[in-house]
Order: C-alpha cells, then sequence, then structure tokens
C-alpha cells in the first residue's frame, strides 16, 4: 500500500471505525470481481459504511484526494460494473440494509442501498403488494445494484425496469455531497438520468421504490415446440393479437438440456423449444387472454401445454427457466453469458445467424432469451482446457453483439456496459453521442473519480475542448447516422 | 459565412427556410426576431450552428400550446419551429415501436397507430400538441396512473444541442442500457438543454374495450376511498376527479380498460357508492385542463390526496379554484381565475406550498397573469437544483437555449431543500 493509500485509510478507519475499513490483502481479495468473474483487481482499501453520512464523508475524502471510487452492492453484476480499481477505494454497501419505511398507503417503500430485491417484496406481501421489477438474481442482489445497472427482469416486458418504479434517491454526489432527487420535483429527471449509470453519476444511499398491488390473478402456461422456428411464431402471433403477458420467455433444445442435467426441470421431452408465457391482472381478462394464448401456442404447433395457478406449480414451471445459467455449467466446461437486444421482429433472423457464428467456429451457444422483448442470453460454451476455445467464445460471442446492432438493436439489455462492453459503445453510437452523454458525467463527476473506466471508452477529459475527428465513423458510412 | 455578416443574413443564407417573427410568435409575451422552419434534424443542426456563431437566444417550439408555460424567456432571438418535422419515420407493429419526428402532432400519430391497433399511451392535455413538444414540457393525464409518463413509453431520441451537435441516446428496441438515457434528461426540459428532432416510443395494444364509471358526491368528504380503488385488483387505468367549485359537487371517474372492462367497472361499483354510472364514454372534463390562463400543478404523494384537496379548499378563501387531475397518482391541475389579484395568488401559492410541504408536496406555477408571474415563486424549493444547474452549464455553456423559462435556466432557485 502506497503512503498515501495509508493514510487514507487512516481517515477512514476514523469516519467509519476499524471495524468498517479492510486493507488485509487476504480480505481484499474477496472483493476483486463482481458476477463477471474473468475481470479481477484488488482494490487498495474497502470501507463497509452504515449511513449515508459515513458515505459522504469518505468520498469526500475520495475527492480532496484524487482517489478513485467504485460502489458495490451484492457483487451480482454481470458486466464488471463494480470492478474495483487496484489504486482506488471500495465503497460496500452491504452494512445499509435496513428498510426504513413500508407505506402502504402512499404505496411506496424507503429502503438502503444494500436490502435485496427480494427482502422489498417480502415486506410488501403481507399487505398484497409487491416490488415489480425481478432480475434472476433477485434473491441477492442490492437494490443500490439495481438502480446502478437499472435491472429489469423476466416481468419487465409489462411492469418495466428500475427506472420505472424508483420515486426518489438520496444520493452522494462525487464531490461528496448529500443530494435528494424525487420524481415529484420540477425540473430535469436527475432521478432518471442518474438511474442505470452504474455508479458513475455517485452512490445512491436511500432508495424510495414504487409498491404495486399485486394481481388478482396469475396464469403460467408452458407450451412445448418441434423447433425454435415454431416457439417464435407463437411469440409473434400473441404480440400481435394485442395481449402484453407479464413475461415470455424460451429456451432452445441445448439450453434445455442443460436445465435438465442441473435441476431435472422434467420438461417435456423431445422439445426443441419450450415457451414460457406468464399472464396477470384482473380475474376476467386473464381467463379471456389465456384462452387465446392457448390456441395460438397449438395453432403454432406446440405438441404439448401445461399450465400453473398455484405458486408451487408456477415455481416448477420456472425452475429451468431461472437455473439456465448456471445450469450450463453442468454440460459444458466453461461459458460466456451475453445479454443483446434485437426488435422482437428480428428475433428469426438473428438466431438463425448465431446457429450460423456457431457452426463457423465449432462452438455451442444455448439460446435462453426473454422473446417478448427481444432480449437474448446466448450462453457461448466452451472448454476452457482446449487450446484456442476461449478466444474463439469470445469471437462468437463478440460477433453476437455486432448481429444485434446490425439489426437495430443493443449491446445490453440489462447487464450494463460495466468494463465489459466499453469498447462495443462506439459500434453502437457516434463520437457525438458519447461527447453529449460525457457532458452529463462531467455535471456530476468532473473529476472522474466515480467508477472510472466503465461505460466510456477513454472518455475525453471534462473541459477538454471537442478534437478534430478523421475518417469516416462506421454508423454514418452504413447511413445509420449522418454528420451535419 | 463570417460572424460580422447579420445574423438574419447569415439566417437566410443557411439554406434553412426562415422569416421575420410577427406578432403571432411572442414567447410569454417576450418577441422574437426570427422563426426558423427546419424539415430535418440536419436542418435544425444547420440553424443551431448559426445561431451559436451569432450568439443568438433560441426557443424551440412545435404547436406552440404550451408557449405561455414557465417564466418568459430572459432573451428571444430565434424561435426554430418543428411543426415542418412532421413525418412518422417507422412504424413497426410487431415490434410495438414507433419512431417520430417531433412535429407529428398526438392525433396524427394517434391515427397512424390506430389502423394497427396500437397506440402511444400517453395523453395529451392540449389538442394540436406535438411529440416534441409533449417531450419537453413532460405533460400526461389520466392514464399515467397505468402506463406512465412520456418518459417512461420513450426509449429513444434525437436532439439538436445549443451548438448544433446531433445526439442520440437509447434506440429502438424496448429494453436498453447502453449509456446514458439523454431521453429522460430531455423530457420536462422545456428547451432549455437543446431541440429535440426526433422520439421512438415503445406502444401498447389499443384496449379491447374502455369503461367508466363515474359518480358525483356533494363534497369532498363524501368522495369514494379513491386509494382502495386504486389500489384494488380490477387495475383501473385512470382514476381522476373533477371540482369545478370548491363549494360545490364533486365527480370521481374511473376508467377500465382491456377485456371485460364493463364486468369490472360493475365491480367498482361497490367502491364507488349507489350513484356511479357506467359509460362508454369519458366524461366531457376527461382529460382535459381546468384552465390555462392561470394554471398550477400540485403533486403529493398518493395517500395525501385528499388531504391536499382538502388544503386546496382551505387556503383559497374567496379565490374560485377549479381543480382536476390524477387523483390516484396525486397530480392535480389547479386554474385561477385570470383576474386574481397578484398578492391574492401569492397567498394562496404560499400557504398551498405549506401545507403540502409535510407530505412532501410539490406546487408549481405553469402559467401566471403578468402581474401574478413577476410576484410568484414558480417552483418552491428543488432539492437538486445545484446538480440541475450544473447540467444545464455543461449542454449550454452559454445559456442561450431558452433561457429562465426552467428553475435551473434562470438561477431564480430560492433554495435547496434539506
Amino acid at each position: 500500500m502506497t503512503p498515501a493509500m495509508a493514510e487514507l485509510s487512516g481517515r477512514f478507519a476514523s469516519i467509519l471505525g476499524p471495524g468498517g475499513v479492510i486493507t488485509d490483502p487476504v480480505r481484499l481479495r474477496t472483493y476483486e470481481c463482481d458476477g463477471l468473474t474473468y475481470h479481477r483487481a484488488t482494490p487498495a482499501v474497502v470501507v463497509l459504511p452504515e449511513t449515508a453520512e459515513q458515505v459522504a464523508a469518505v468520498v469526500r475524502a475520495c475527492d480532496e484526494t484524487g482517489t478513485p471510487f467504485v460502489a458495490r452492492g451484492s457483487g451480482t453484476g454481470l458486466s464488471g460494473g463494480a470492478l474495483p480499481r487496484a489504486d482506488g477505494v471500495l465503497i460496500v454497501t452491504s452494512r445499509m440494509r435496513r428498510i426504513l419505511q413500508v407505506d402502504i398507503e402512499n404505496r411506496r417503500a424507503v429502503v438502503e442501498p444494500g436490502v435485496t430485491n427480494l427482502a422489498i417484496t417480502e415486506a410488501a406481501r403481507p399487505y398484497g403488494y409487491y416490488y415489480a421489477p425481478d432480475p434472476s438474481s433477485q434473491q441477492i442482489c442490492s437494490i443500490g445494484g439495481n438502480v446502478a445497472e437499472n435491472s429489469g427482469g423476466a416481468h419487465c416486458l409489462k411492469y418495466g425496469f428500475t427506472v420505472n418504479h424508483v420515486l426518489a434517491i438520496e444520493l452522494v454526489t462525487p464531490d461528496g455531497e448529500i443530494v435528494q432527487l424525487d420524481a415529484m420535483d420540477p425540473g430535469y429527471d436527475l432521478l432518471g438520468a442518474f438511474i442505470g449509470s452504474e455508479g458513475t453519476l455517485g452512490i445512491a444511499t436511500k432508495i424510495t421504490v414504487r409498491l404495486s398491488r399485486a394481481p388478482e390473478v396469475v396464469t403460467t402456461l408452458l407450451a412445448a415446440f418441434r423447433n425454435v422456428e415454431s416457439g417464435g411464431l407463437a411469440v409473434s402471433a400473441i404480440i400481435g393479437a394485442g395481449i402484453v403477458p407479464a413475461a415470455i420467455e424460451m429456451m432452445d433444445a441445448l439450453a434445455i438440456e442443460a436445465a435438465e442435467a442441473a435441476v431435472r426441470c422434467d420438461y417435456p421431452p423431445g422439445a426443441g423449444a419450450v415457451l414460457i408465457v406468464e399472464l396477470d391482472g384482473p380475474g376476467a381478462e386473464v381467463a379471456h387472454q389465456f384462452a387465446r394464448v392457448e390456441r395460438i401456442c397449438q395453432e403454432s404447433g406446440a405438441f404439448e401445454l401445461r399450465v400453473a395457478d398455484d405458486p408451487a406449480e408456477r415455481a416448477a414451471i420456472w425452475k429451468g427457466r431461472r437455473s439456465a445459467f448456471a445450469a450450463v455449467g453442468r454440460i459444458s466446461p466453461a461459458y460466456l453469458v451475453q445479454d443483446g437486444v434485437v426488435p422482437r421482429t428480428a428475433l428469426p433472423m438473428v438466431l438463425a445467424g448465431i446457429e450460423e457464428l456457431s457452426a463457423r467456429y465449432g462452438i455451442r451457444v444455448a439460446n435462453v432469451f426473454h422473446a417478448g422483448d427481444g432480449n437474448l442470453h446466448p450462453l457461448v460454451l466452451f472448454d476452457d482446457g482446449e487450446e484456442g476455445a476461449g478466444e474463439r467464445a469470445e469471437q462468437v460471442s463478440s460477433e453476437i453483439l455486432d448481429l444485434c446492432i446490425s439489426y437495430g438493436g443493443s449491446i445490453t439489455g440489462e447487464h450494463g456496459v460495466g468494463v465489459d462492453k466499453s469498447r462495443y459503445m462506439p459500434k453502437m453510437f457516434t463520437p457525438e453521442d458519447l461527447d453529449t452523454m460525457q457532458l452529463v458525467r462531467c455535471a456530476f463527476d468532473p473529476k472522474n473519480l466515480s467508477n472510472p473506466g466503465k461505460i466510456f471508452p477513454t472518455p475525453r477529459l471534462c473541459g477538454e475542448a471537442p478534437g478534430v475527428r478523421k475518417g469516416v465513423h462506421p454508423l454514418v458510412a452504413s447511413g445509420e447516422a449522418e454528420l451535419f | 459565412m463570417s460572424p460580422a455578416t447579420p445574423p438574419g443574413e447569415a439566417l437566410a443564407a443557411s439554406g434553412v427556410t426562415v422569416r421575420e417573427a410577427g406578432p403571432g410568435d411572442l414567447v410569454a409575451g417576450v418577441a422574437p426576431r426570427w422563426v426558423a422552419l427546419p424539415e430535418s434534424t440536419g436542418e435544425v443542426s444547420t440553424v443551431m450552428r448559426v445561431a451559436a456563431e451569432h450568439h443568438l437566444a433560441v426557443v424551440p417550439v412545435g404547436a406552440g400550446t404550451k408557449l405561455r408555460w414557465g417564466p418568459p424567456p430572459e432573451r428571444c432571438d430565434l424561435l426554430v419551429y418543428t411543426g415542418r418535422l412532421n413525418q412518422v419515420l417507422e412504424h413497426v407493429a410487431g415490434d410495438l415501436v414507433v419512431r417520430v419526428q417531433a412535429g407529428v402532432t398526438a392525433e396524427a400519430l394517434a391515427a397512424a397507430l390506430g389502423g394497427a391497433g396500437q397506440q402511444l399511451a400517453l395523453d395529451v392535455p392540449l389538442e394540436g400538441a406535438t411529440i416534441g413538444g409533449t417531450l419537453a414540457a413532460a405533460t400526461a393525464g389520466p392514464r399515467r396512473l397505468r402506463y406512465g409518463m412520456a418518459r417512461d413509453m420513450l426509449i429513444g431520441i434525437t436532439v439538436v444541442l445549443a451548438d448544433g451537435t446531433v445526439a442520440r441516446s437509447g434506440g429502438k428496441v424496448v429494453k436498453n442500457v447502453a449509456g446514458y438515457d439523454l431521453g429522460k434528461l430531455f423530457t420536462g426540459s422545456h428547451g432549455t438543454l437543446g431541440v429535440i428532432t426526433e422520439a421512438t416510443f415503445r406502444l401498447h395494444p389499443l384496449p379491447a374495450s374502455s369503461a367508466w364509471i363515474t359518480a358525483t358526491v356533494p363534497g369532498l368528504e363524501d368522495l369514494p376511498d379513491v386509494a382502495a380503488i386504486a389500489g384494488s385488483q380490477l387495475e383501473p387505468g385512470a382514476v381522476e376527479i373533477d371540482w369545478p367549485d370548491l363549494h360545490g359537487p364533486v365527480t370521481v371517474s374511473v376508467l377500465l380498460e382491456g377485456v371485460a372492462a364493463e364486468e369490472r367497472a360493475k365491480a367498482a361499483g361497490e367502491l364507488m357508492g349507489a350513484t356511479a354510472v357506467i359509460t362508454y364514454e369519458p366524461p366531457a372534463w376527461w382529460g382535459r385542463l381546468p384552465g390555462d390562463e392561470f394554471l398550477l400543478e400540485l403533486r403529493v404523494p398518493p395517500g395525501a390526496a385528499v388531504r391536499a384537496l382538502d388544503a386546496v379548499a382551505r387556503v383559497a378563501g374567496d379565490v374560485p379554484v377549479r381543480v382536476r387531475g390524477s387523483v390516484a397518482s396525486s397530480v392535480l391541475s389547479l386554474a385561477l381565475p385570470a383576474g386574481t389579484s397578484a398578492p391574492a395568488a401569492d397567498i394562496f401559492v404560499s400557504a398551498l406550498r405549506s401545507a403540502v410541504a409535510a407530505q412532501g408536496g410539490r406546487l408549481v406555477v405553469w402559467t401566471a397573469p403578468p402581474e401574478a408571474a413577476s410576484l410568484l415563486d414558480r417552483w418552491g424549493p428543488v432539492g437538486a437544483a445545484t446538480l440541475m444547474r450544473r447540467v444545464k452549464e455543461r449542454f449550454d455553456p452559454e445559456g442561450r437555449m431558452s433561457p429562465g423559462r426552467l428553475a435551473v435556466g434562470s438561477r431564480r432557485v430560492r433554495s435547496e431543500r434539506s
């Protein structure tokens, strides 16, 4: 540890007490990565604040000394957004996990950032309410992390993302001020700008979320198809019929195989694809829509349908889907999780493209996706013991994103850009787009200390004048964008 | 063209249609000198570059339905009229997504989408309003309860900044977390950060049926349990009230949309009381502002809506305030008579602001007659005023975009809320 960092750690100890500061190299290594384990860095120091005032004091010390800091919740992120800096401070919110208020009258809850996503729903459930966004990691992921990543989940097709369910945030700005953002405030929607900024605009220390009324009826359908194409037809027909299900999820044969191996989900044998369709809402509406969905699935070639009306049956249907990421570990020594988005109508072409990539590189790809909103999670399987396999898998994963971009999609639907995908940002956005986003960064964090190195590839320093650019940008060449 | 050229000539030479401003072009009483009528994002950029070279203050305008909202601009040289950006660029029904130019009116967009059985589920309170203006002013209507606001449906945006830079964020897929969401920042920015030229929205299917259940009761104390209705599993699309006279009856109307709307409306009857009536058209006042000459917006947490209404009646005294709005989402519009004296208006605004402060309420003055306008605090305290000002200074360092029209643009923000 450098003398300057040792001095800073001493300041932290006086702010947090000795139990709130970690400098022991062995313990520091616990924090070297988040859910994206192939990016690692050991932080110089870890702090465990318990109050917003402590976070603010730590951040002020960082600001005064020009020390970069990274916030971390439960560390479940999949884009390296909480990857620490070897020369910086990791601010872990795990000791800030009080549910401060469950306010049913105002349909909201006030919580600290370390509270898990599911804990909010559990606190609201006795009153018939719940917190709508439900990322797969909801049992352990923190609401602070959800805010940073604008997390979605299987049900965001109907209910939207974190940004649609957060009413107010108390944040510590990168210069150590405690500021309140509130959706009711006049002026700019800084709440909307902050959510999904991946820790680059400050640290949320208190979050007010909207609680939603539990639906009267929830019905879940599992439909087995011979292949992904016919499952895709069913998805298009459901949406075309004017039905917005709470969720529409699809898994292909390889993903089903992995899930069977891992959790014995007992999906219909011989299925080349399964579709999970969940409908919720008033009983009369769900009953009517369900009959139509059932008919559409049959007409699209479903050979078996299973229906769940109670939580236990529903859990059985979801079991395979929820386990899918981890399950591929059973059929492959190593894998990469991708997160791309395409317009729903482009799904058939993109899936065919992925199959072609898989054949060309000799790399298996299992597909799990949120079919309703075109969010793909291809799982790229490889043997890390095999020479060159990792590189080929990386190549496939990367070309899948190119494919998504070429169909007008996005490089990330819910996992975030983090450190993992910043190099793809110039493929999706022009330099002018990125420079304009940077204006927001500079307004909040002119010294570039809050989670630096994430989202943006080599950002310009705040205050630096725009430079002359050479060559034609690919988006201009392809006609996607114009220069003026 | 060098900056030595007079700005009028430079604008004329830009290739973009520009005319001299006339008496019909006033912005809250302030006369601009020129009006530009660009037909593409590129033309907006060209005009903005000329404006930058000549340090012109710019106010973007769509149909002008809300041009009187907010304080008058401190300066206004050039109106950038977006009404000629009137194309629906892309509607992929299978994706439930539409990309439009900013000057498309809400009505034109509804017509373009209706054929496919789809809608932008955003109520627009003023007839003829453009999509760009609707975003810039962040207006919404009754169905915000079910679908959210413009910000919740906007998935991509193209803007032109004060220096002519064209920037986009988001895209045309409903699920996308790549980069900062400039769309959120520009929604509600009232023309102070740049010109919105294109927007992409997620759409919703048109409901299979719609039914309204409406009850008129003698007074506030007889109001049905609004919270119970909003929180019921009937999932109402909107719960609105109309209270045209604080000493008279109050009307509550609940929208049920989708399959079995009528059935659900009947079920809601139990909560609405014996006098409730079911209709298949909205009440005449539905989704319209109670007036726009002296218009205030009151926002409180949903549980505090009835108490806030009570507070309005208590502090109004002799001022005949008309109240209308989304009682379950707790966004209420208040209209004062245009002839309300400035001191009386000031007393009302201050007293109501203090009355709702305990519940975290906010009161914004959108329009006011000139005398009252110069006296009133338009915004009340804003928690993040300093951050907002810093954003404004980054996007528009010379302060040329609709200067003074939003709290942060004018530095009129009085204090930070602790």
